[in-house]
């Protein structure tokens, strides 16, 4: 109930920045509501079910083409965002089945060359796909604070849709039957837990939001291209706002991401140059100091105090 | 003939495939962590020769210990001063921290050297030899025996010498060879370097062959997974075997199907191996 509550919340405080016209604001709101569809699409097999996917790409790509190819067709545009997510959803199904039979390193490497083969499939596709020149979306006819707005929205709206599928996994049988699997696996499956058909549906869970989101982001920007959707920074990304946020936690990967957006975002504006050590600056320091996430750390200290006190 | 021509090129490329993989191989086999640096790595020993030779005219062959010992100095104080930190962390952990610190190697390097691939072009190169319809490039050959006897070397350093066996010991149990009274941290520190030198090696001999570019660690990282997988982890004729095979298939893949599909052709090779057979064409049971 008190996690209905903050979504609730959340959503209506979020949903008011909507209302202001400032276009800079509205681009990092997007980003956000991105950012947290990621990292709580790869929380569901990353962290609550304990595989290292490094497909989150593979998705995000293949649902920013799938919409795309469609709308390329004359298709319109919500025909392209649906058909986006269902696309990435039953491919994860499909892969899932073969690769999460691997664990550890082998699963991660697997998951990896997934995004890469995918993006040269589309890049060497020309005739469907453009190659490397990319896709040009079709634009809209409104004024241009309006697009803003309506995109940052309904990223928004995907962004509330996978935190309420998320609360319903974490609270319910599936995300119980996750957190076995992350646990011990061998143990769940001699408890009888199913754990072929769970840590499948993990892994589509996690690609069926980000595919959608792809495909929003396709629209956004009117332009994709392989090295851009399929880039290897949409894997990381998320993976290190969930580490920031806390493994496996409800609303850590939200708060993970808004710390990263927070972090890049200034990041960019001040060391444009060299943005991607200063990023790998934070993510070693990330490991070595804060292993367990901010949330968890703030906890400890917290604790720390009052046991000082009492 | 036109098919031996082919099977010439890809073992040539093979050899140094074997080279590029051994050590990161190794030191996932020993030290369970993968190496996103080892690209990085290759690239830097590339570097270290082009400098070598437009500077002070040394050839690429003979810097190849200097390039492999820098870059093991490096590797070695990477990982006693950092990875060690995490060694006993889980796979994400380890995985994000090597991520990390190539980014910042990486872009180090784009800052350093520019993002532009460079050329090292021999004064005097060796030609090339032609025999029954077969040519192969002379400095080719060359570098693909270097590649095959420094690997070779390593394969008797860890037979032969007391530091090999006692990394071989930590390969197969880590708990085992710590009670025999094998300093595991050395070790696991010793055994990074290796991969370094290895990688600063293989660059240096890659220097004459490809364009030189930070843009290409990724490329020779993925060369890697895929040696790795194919031939077996964490053993020298597991490189050797890994490595031949991805150029033997890569050189019939791009004369066949057209070689933009190379990439897709290896990696699918990858999965389709981490699927069927997780221990290589050359592992053993249990050692996956």
């Amino acid at each position: 109930m008190r996690d209905w509550l903050i979504l609730g919340v959340g959503t209506l405080l979020f949903g008011l920045l909507a209302l202001s016209g400032d276009t800079y604001l509205l681009r990092l709101g997007t980003m956000l509501a991105m950012y947290a569809v990621l990292a709580m699409s790869w929380n569901f097999i990353g962290g609550m079910t304990g595989y290292p996917s490094f497909a989150t790409a593979a998705f995000f790509g293949l649902g920013a083409y799938t919409s795309a190819i469609l709308q390329a067709a004359q298709m319109p545009m919500a025909v392209g965002w649906a058909a986006a997510g269902l696309v990435a959803g039953g491919f994860a199904l499909l892969i899932g089945l073969p690769i999460l039979r691997l664990k550890g390193h082998y699963f991660a490497i697997a998951s990896l060359s997934i995004g890469e083969i995918l993006r040269e499939v589309v890049n060497t596709s020309e005739e469907i796909t453009g190659g490397g020149m990319g896709m040009n979306l079709p634009l809209l006819r409104l004024p241009p604070e309006v697009q803003a707005q309506a995109f940052y929205l309904c990223m928004l709206g995907l962004a509330v849709l996978t935190t309420a599928v998320a609360i319903l996994v974490h609270h319910g049988r599936l995300g119980f039957a996750f957190r076995c699997i992350e646990q011990n696996e061998d143990a769940a499956t001699v408890l009888g837990v199913d754990t072929r058909t769970f840590k499948t549906a993990a892994f589509g869970l996690s690609a069926v939001f980000s595919g959608v989101a792809g495909a929003i982001y396709g629209n956004w920007v009117h332009y994709i291209e392989p090295l851009d959707v399929f880039d290897i920074m949409h894997s990381v990304k998320p993976l290190v706002m969930v580490l920031l946020g806390g493994l496996g936690t409800l609303f850590g990967p939200i708060f993970g991401a808004i710390v990263f957006l927070a972090l890049e975002e200034a990041v960019w504006r001040n060391f444009l140059g060299v943005h991607a050590a200063v990023l790998g600056v934070l993510i070693v320091a990330m490991v070595l100091f804060l292993p367990r996430g901010l949330a968890t750390s703030f906890e400890q200290i917290a604790r720390r105090f009052r046991g000082k006190a009492a | 003939m036109i098919y031996l021509q082919i099977l010439a090129n890809g073992l040539a490329l093979g050899g140094l495939y074997a080279c590029i993989a051994v050590g990161f191989s190794l030191v996932w086999g020993v030290l369970n962590v993968i190496n996103l640096l080892h690209g990085s790595m290759i690239v830097l020993g590339s570097y270290i020769a082009l400098f070598a030779y437009t500077t002070f005219g040394i050839h690429p062959f003979l810097t190849v210990p200097i390039a492999g010992g820098i870059v093991f100095a490096l590797t070695y104080a990477l990982q006693r001063g950092i990875i060690n930190r995490v060694i006993a962390a889980p796979v994400l952990m380890t995985l994000t921290l090597t991520f990390g610190l190539d980014l910042i190697f990486n872009n180090a390097m784009l800052t350093a050297f520019k993002a532009d691939y460079r050329k090292l072009i021999l004064e005097n190169p060796l030609g090339s030899w032609s025999f029954s319809g077969v040519t192969l490039p002379v400095d080719r050959i060359a570098a693909m025996a270097l590649a095959m006897l420094l690997t070779l070397m390593l394969f008797r350093l860890l037979k032969d010498s007391r530091i090999g066996r006692a990394i071989v010991a930590v390969r197969m149990d880590r708990d085992a060879a710590a009670l025999m009274g094998v300093d595991v941290m050395k070790i696991n520190a010793i055994t990074f370097g290796i991969g370094g030198f290895m990688a600063g090696a293989a660059g240096c001999l890659l220097s004459i062959i490809f364009p030189i570019s930070p843009l290409n660690s990724t490329v020779y990282l993925g060369k890697s997974f895929v040696v790795c997988v194919l031939g077996g982890l964490g053993s020298v004729p597991g490189a050797i075997v890994g490595g031949l095979a991805l150029g033997i298939i890569e050189s019939f893949g791009a004369f066949f199907l057209g070689p933009e599909h190379a990439v897709t052709l290896a990696f699918s090779l990858l999965i389709v191996f981490l699927i069927v057979r997780p221990t290589g064409l050359l592992g053993k049971k249990g050692y996956e």
